[in-house]
């Protein structure tokens, strides 16, 4: 049982307020993956789990306990570091059992504890290699591997695959996944790969400066993104936005969820527009629109246009966001949300 | 076309021969004449009445008393000087690697011995040390203890050396110790509080072995160096009192006028003692040390 609880926690370093306030609950068991822009305080705050920092104010509960007084090494809480960390002077096998060692786990135990993480992990041919002559991949192993053995009911990860290649990082997303349903522990995850949060995550945190921006399942975010961040930070490419010329009011839409046409068909949104850009990426396309007033990305599954052609770009309405000036989202069941959908079918023009 | 061939294959030996011809002038020509000079019954006032005597001065190093006399007190400072050193520093660079605006005002301060000259150090030292008004005797008086003779008694004197020798070196080598333990990766710290290390733990299973290149490259430099510690020894005591500190290097220092061939051989001994300790580090320690 490991729920994870932050309560009004602000962490400060000297003057500057990284964290104010927050509030956040980790489900007990659920793969969470905190996603948010280079320096948001994703770090700051999986730090504050592990006890590696102090928050300044407020409490962190692990399993509806406090354990800001609790050490590092007694909360249960294990960490893959983003460089891994491993230690250079042991050999893979000392790196993973150290912590058996120090947690007085009898060597017989130990032995078969490591025989079977690595053969999980797939270590078992590197055991007494020193990490300096592993690749990339193998460290991350052995990182994953030390941080397993051990058994914790809380686990954390920043940003694991963000030093491995494409395909490997692939592969090892799948493992995670797959890991996670194995153990069945609470995970929680920090990267600033949103194709990564996508994938994995059973919540996804959203955080921008500090602050919580939404809380939801990948699906909810991005079909309901509470706001123009949440919006433009899930999705790729991000979410097109125009200003609709009412009360501030911005309206949206995302690349795949316009259609291109050659010639004139009725939708909801529509606009002319010329191709500028043209990117074919294989099962997909996407285009740079320019209309008069605005430059939309645009996902197509085929490739049927060519630069500096001529096009009809339409959006349905149930495709179609509002966000108040404040940049939240204006929800469907909104008074006003009517009114402007009609002054966005207004707006049209050639 | 046969002209840069043959300079293609000279260019790397013309590009070293200005250095070796350095190496061969000041140190293979010095020590090949050391060598050779051990061998004779060397004359300073008539050259040609000098005399080959083969190995004899060797057997006579090997026979005489005072020659294991030097030899005992140059392993007894060696030893003193190595150990105490070493833990003072290791102690002194994990205490100012904490972080502190009062330990950067210490690391700067701990260095200054290093940039004196030895000479004004001994000196100031012998001030200290002198027996019925020094300061080190008027602390000991002042704590209750009794005075102690330092440089004046046989007893005490290579104590005192070798007092100094620390206090000389301390500073610089815990500065190489810090930037040693500088250089550890914070979250490897971080690593070992989650595996709920214990605070020895972490001391002897990643500190100590991470900075070990550097403890081993300071052991085979002091050892070497302390072994041929004569500065010291000269100005401080001159050997005594009573031959008590008369390491090997003053031992041949001593030879200097009156039997140069019996100071060479025993200089060519000095340093193939040196050769072999040097050996069996790398021997023994060296796949204890951890190279990145
Ligand atoms: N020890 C520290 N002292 C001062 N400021 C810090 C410290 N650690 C982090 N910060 C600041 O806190 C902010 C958040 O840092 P954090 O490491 O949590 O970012 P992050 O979300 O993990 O970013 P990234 O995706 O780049 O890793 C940054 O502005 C950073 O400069
Ligand atoms: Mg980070």
């Amino acid at each position: 049982m490991a729920a994870i609880e932050f309560v009004n926690v602000t962490q400060a370093f000297e003057k500057n307020v990284i964290i104010k306030d927050l509030n956040l609950k980790i489900e007990d068991g659920k793969f969470t993956v905190l996603v948010g822009p280079s320096g948001c305080g994703k770090t700051t705050l999986l730090r504050m789990i592990a006890g590696l920092d102090r928050q300044t104010a407020g409490s962190v509960l692990i399993g509806g306990e406090d354990v800001t007084d609790i050490a590092p090494g007694q909360r249960g809480v294990a960490m893959v570091f983003q460089n891994y960390a491993l230690y250079p002077t042991m050999t893979v096998r000392e790196n993973i059992e150290f912590g058996l060692k120090n947690n007085k786990v009898s060597k017989e135990e130990r032995n078969r504890l490591v025989e079977s993480i690595s053969e999980t992990v797939g270590l078992s041919p590197y055991l007494n290699r020193k990490p300096s002559a592993l690749s990339g991949g193998q460290r991350q192993r052995v990182a994953l591997a030390r941080a397993m053995v051990k058994k914790p009911s809380v686990f954390l990860m920043d940003e694991p695959l963000s030093n491995l290649d494409a395909k490997l990082r692939a592969q090892m997303r799948i493992e995670l996944i797959e890991l996670h349903k194995k153990l069945g522990t609470t995970f929680v995850y920090v990267t600033h790969d949103q194709v990564e949060a996508m994938s994995m995550a059973d919540t996804i945190v959203l955080m921008n400066q500090g602050r919580i921006q939404q809380e939801a399942a990948p699906e909810d975010i991005y079909r309901q993104p509470n706001n123009l961040f949440a919006a433009q930070f899930i999705g790729v490419p991000p979410m097109n936005v125009g200003d609709l010329g009412m009360d501030g009011v911005k309206f949206g839409f995302r690349p795949e969820g316009a259609v291109l046409t050659a010639e004139r068909t009725d939708s909801h949104f529509g606009v002319r527009g010329r191709i500028v850009t043209r990117e074919m990426l294989g099962s997909e396309t996407i285009y740079q629109v320019k209309t008069k007033q605005h430059a939309f990305m645009i996902k197509c599954t085929e490739d049927q246009f060519t630069v500096d052609q001529e096009v009809f770009l339409g959006v349905d309405a149930s495709k179609i966001f509002f966000f108040r000036q404040d940049e939240h989202r204006i929800a469907q069941d909104d008074v006003r949300h009517a009114a402007y959908m009609a002054a966005l079918r207004g707006q049209q023009h050639e | 076309m046969n002209n840069t061939r043959v300079w293609q294959k000279l260019r790397p030996y013309a590009l070293v021969l200005p250095a070796m011809i350095g190496i061969l002038l000041f140190v293979v020509y010095p020590i090949l004449y050391l060598v050779k000079l051990s061998m004779f019954k060397y004359n300073l006032l008539n050259k040609d009445k000098s005399k080959f005597i083969g190995a004899d001065n060797y057997t006579e190093i090997f026979s005489r008393g005072d020659f294991y006399n030097a030899l005992l007190t140059t392993v007894l400072y060696t030893v003193g000087v190595v150990v105490i050193t070493m833990a003072l520093s290791l102690f002194i660079a994990l205490w100012l690697n904490q972080n502190t605006r009062f330990n950067a005002l210490v690391q700067a301060g701990i260095f200054t011995p290093h940039i004196i000259s030895i000479v004004s150090i001994a000196l100031v030292w012998m001030w200290l040390m002198e027996p019925n008004y020094g300061l080190l005797n008027f602390a000991l008086k002042a704590v209750g203890l009794p005075a102690l003779p330092w440089l004046q008694s046989s007893s005490t004197s290579l104590l005192s050396i070798i007092i100094v020798s620390v206090w000389q070196n301390v500073g610089y080598y815990s500065l190489l110790i810090v930037a040693a333990l500088k250089n550890i990766p914070q979250t490897i710290y971080e690593a070992a509080a989650l595996d709920n290390a214990s605070k020895f733990k972490v001391f002897y299973k990643i500190t100590l072995p991470m900075i070990s290149p550097q403890l081993f490259f300071i052991l085979v430099i002091m050892t070497i160096g302390s072994f041929k510690v004569f500065d010291t020894v000269k100005i401080m005591t001159g050997g005594g009192p009573n031959g008590s500190t008369t390491t090997l290097v003053y031992y041949i220092y001593e030879f200097r006028t009156t039997s140069i061939g019996y100071a060479s051989a025993t200089g060519v001994v000095l340093m193939a003692i040196i050769t072999v300790l040097t050996f069996i580090y790398f021997r023994l320690l060296s796949n204890k040390v951890h190279y990145q």
